[in-house]
Order: C-alpha cells, then structure tokens, then sequence
C-alpha cells in the first residue's frame, strides 16, 4: 500500500481500523451472549437475523437513539470526556497492529511500548467516568479499576520485558516475521527460554484483568455496585464504554497472538495474512468469554494477592531465566 | 515453600477442571425451548381441568349419574340429562365446569363409574373474565369427537 498517496492511505486506515473497532464490538457482544447461552445451555440471541447476528446491531441502533442525561451535580467535562477517551485510546492502539506483511498503519519500531503507553491511559478513562459522575459506586468501582491495573501492569510488562530480550525489537511486525511456522512461536520453551508457556499464561491473565473481564471485574461488579464506573451513563456513553471495553479485549488477545502464536503467520507457513490474525485473535476472545463464564468473580484482596504475590514473583523469574539463558546459549 | 507451590498447583488445576465442564455443557444440546413455537409435550400424568373422553358410538360414555357433581367438594360442576321418551337410560344434555371453583383434586375422575372423566392436558389457559373459565365439556368433547 505504500505507492498510494499518503493522505488516502491515512484516510484508509483511519477508516479501517473505526470499522474495525465497531465491528469487533458488534460481534464480540453477539459472540458473548451465544457462548454464555451455549454454556447454560440455552440458545442466546436468534431472533434477529440468521442465528441473532444483527442483534448487536439493533442494540446499537437503540443506545445511539437514546438520550444522553447528565446527571445533577455531575462534573459535566469530565463526564463527557471519559467515554470518548476510552473509545480513543481502544483506537489508537490498533495504529501498530500489523495485520498483515505491508497492512499496518504505522510501522513503528517502538511499536510494542506504544501499545502499553497508550492502553494503560483506559484507566485515567474509567477514573474519569467514574469520578465525573458523582456517584459513590462509580467511585468506589473508579479505584477498584486504577488499584487493580497499576497490580497488572507490573508482571505484564516484566513478562512483555523478556519476550523483548528473546526478540531483539519492538517493532511488531518484525516479531512476528522472526515466528514463521508453528514451530518458532514464541509460546514454546525452545525459543529461547524453557520459561516462555508461562510467560503467555502470565501475560493472557494481566491482559484479562487489565481489560476488566470477568472474573477480575471488580471495576463493574453487579452485585455490589450497581453497574461499577458507568453507572451512570445511558444511551451512546454506556455503548462507547462497550465499544472501548471490545476494542481492548481484541487488542490484548491481538497482543497475545503476536508477542506468542505468531500473529499474521500461518502455523504452517504457508498463505499467511489478516486472517490468521483474526483465527487467532477470535480463538484467544472465545477464551476469555469462555473464562468468563467459567469463574465467579474474585475478591479484591484474591486479586491483588494473586498479582502480588504469584504474578510479579513468577514473571521475575521468567525475567532471570530468559537473562541466563540467552547469555548461556 | 511447598505450600506456596501447591496451593499454585491446585489451584491451576482446578480452573482447568472447571473450564473442561463448563465446555462440555456448551457442546450439549440445548434444554430451553422457543415457547410460543415450540411447546413441552405435557406428561401423561399432568392434571389439567378435567375433560369428556370422547367415545367412538355414543359421542361420550357418561351416564349422567351424577357421581362427579356430588363427589366435588368445591361445587364446580353442574350435570344436565334428561331421559327421551321411550328410551331406557338417561342422556347427558349439559355438562358444565366452573375451572375458577376447581382445586384439580380429582375426585371426580376417581368417582366416575364408567371413566368417562379424564385430565386434559390443556395448560395454556388465560382470560380476562372469569366466564373465560366455565367451559361447556360436553360441547368440548363434540369439537374433539369431530
């Protein structure tokens, strides 16, 4: 795509990457409602198109149709803001996502530190909401949200510090080239250090609890505080909350896919492109809706233990052992 | 030490467990049925109001001896027969059920002599009147005959 002019190939991908955003959301809600359907054995969604596909589109329809009330006493910037600053930063990250050998917006060599200084900026989003919408469970979920992502960030970025030491770069797409067959993923021990499957865990599980799912929902816990930080949003501040919240999820399991299972690469080697990324991705998202509806939600404490006390150790050692190891071999 | 890793152990192992049962439930049939299209076939002891049996010869098997109507305890149902001039047994002209009255007790099906009672298996049953639930059985019984 590089002979284009570069006005129309920024205008692509802009385009792109806010239809793939709407898109992901769309589905991942219908592919949500079918598994947890699936999983009580009911039959989730179906009334509204073939297999209740379009269903999510209704939806949209409906909470974009909605009027936005600002409740009294309400910090009014602030609240206006935080949904849209959790739907830029949800976008934004997509610019490095290298979907395919030449369709990634912007090549970056740091590619991999912008994804995590820009996604972390999501929580200052739920802080916001939470804190603009003079609500005490707003915030309450606000401070649950920021506590719990300020745990995870640290092991995951330990673990993300090691895959970086084993990989040479930051650039994505470059990693991604360097796993070309099944093989030379980077999930297997013999790529470098014998502690990598762990490192995946380690990573998939921070990347879960820093997009909020379940069960390290703490931020929007139904039972206890009413919906969490957007409690008081309706209509399209409550959908671009969603949106934001899809977009990370797609993000992180994207994330996953190419740090460890070889993002645009096919397992074989042969037709790699955007649909192995996709395969992949959607495999990783079904996982953590799986999960989801797996596991009650945890506690805060069993949450912060479990970042403290078995994450951050762990992910040290993956830390010292992929040191050892690359210095020994 | 130990501890620390075993508790690790356990506990990764009992998610895994747990991951492999709720999988097994979603690749199960579903159990939920689409009511208004699909219905639950009723099972053959359900007791509905009660219902004429029809009968091939004579329409229904009522003897009009009014065992059901003195065995209610609620008073639900009135019996009408009259005896046609020259024939030896009475016949059944009016058999009416108050279901508002009704505890689905069953006295009457245990009473009836000639098991001409029975439960029906209808359950979609919802009005606005109370009249909505005095059904006529003997005409019910003449639309199920045909």
């Amino acid at each position: 795509m590089s002979e284009m002019p570069e006005i129309f190939r920024v205008l692509a991908f802009v385009g792109g990457i806010m239809a793939l955003v709407g898109l992901n959301a769309a589905f991942s809600v219908w592919l949500e409602r079918k598994v947890a359907g699936h999983i009580q054995r009911r039959i989730g969604p179906k009334e509204v198109g073939p297999f209740g596909i379009i269903q999510s589109l209704a939806d949209g329809i409906k909470l974009m149709s909605k009027q936005l009330v600002v409740p009294a006493k309400a910090d009014p910037i602030l609240y206006r803001l935080a949904p849209a600053l959790t739907m830029i930063t949800a976008v934004m990250v997509f610019v490095v996502i290298p979907f395919g050998p030449a369709l990634v917006a912007v090549d970056l060599n740091i590619g991999l530190l912008l994804v995590f200084a820009i996604a972390s900026v999501n929580v200052l989003a739920l802080l916001m909401g939470g804190w603009g919408s003079n609500n005490k469970y707003a915030v309450i979920s606000a401070t649950r949200a920021v506590s719990q992502n300020v745990a995870y960030e640290v092991p995951m970025l330990i673990t993300v510090v090691s895959v970086v030491m084993i990989t040479g770069t930051m650039n994505l797409n470059t990693i991604v080239g360097q796993q070309q067959n099944l093989l030379q993923w980077y999930i297997f021990p013999w790529n470098g250090s014998i502690l990598l499957p762990v490192a995946f865990l380690i990573f998939f599980v921070c990347a879960m609890a820093e997009t909020n799912r379940a069960p390290f929902d703490l931020g929007e816990a139904e039972s206890e505080l009413v919906a969490g930080f957007h409690t008081e949003y309706g209509g399209m501040g409550f959908g671009l909350f969603f949106l934001g919240e899809y977009g990370h999820v797609f993000v992180g399991c994207a994330l996953a896919s190419i740090l460890f299972l070889g993002g645009w690469q096919c397992p074989l080697g042969i037709l790699p492109g955007v649909h192995w990324l996709l395969i992949k991705t959607y495999l990783l998202v079904f996982v953590v809706m799986w999960i989801r509806w797996t596991y009650p939600r945890t506690t805060l404490y069993g949450l912060l233990n479990l970042s403290w006390k078995v994450l951050v150790p762990f992910s040290l050692a993956v830390l010292v052992v992929t040191a050892a190891m690359l210095k020994v071999f | 030490m130990s501890g620390y890793f075993k508790e690790i152990y356990d506990g990764c192992k009992s998610l895994v467990v747990g991951l492999g049962i709720t999988f097994k439930y979603m690749i199960r049939p579903v159990v939920t049925l689409q009511y208004p299209r699909q219905a639950v076939k009723m099972a053959p002891r359900y007791r509905g109001h009660i219902d004429l049996v029809p009968d091939a010869e004579s329409g229904n098997k009522c003897i009009a001896c009014g065992m059901c109507q003195r065995n209610c305890p609620s008073g639900c149902i009135t019996l009408k027969s009259e005896k046609p001039e020259g024939a030896k047994k009475k016949v059944l002209t009016g058999y009416r059920l108050d279901f508002t009255k009704c505890s689905l007790c069953g006295l009457c099906v245990e009473s009836c002599p000639t098991d001409a009672l029975d439960f029906s298996k209808e359950y979609n049953l919802a009005g606005f009147k109370a009249e909505d639930f005095v059904f006529d059985l003997l005409k019910r019984c003449e639309e199920r005959r045909r």
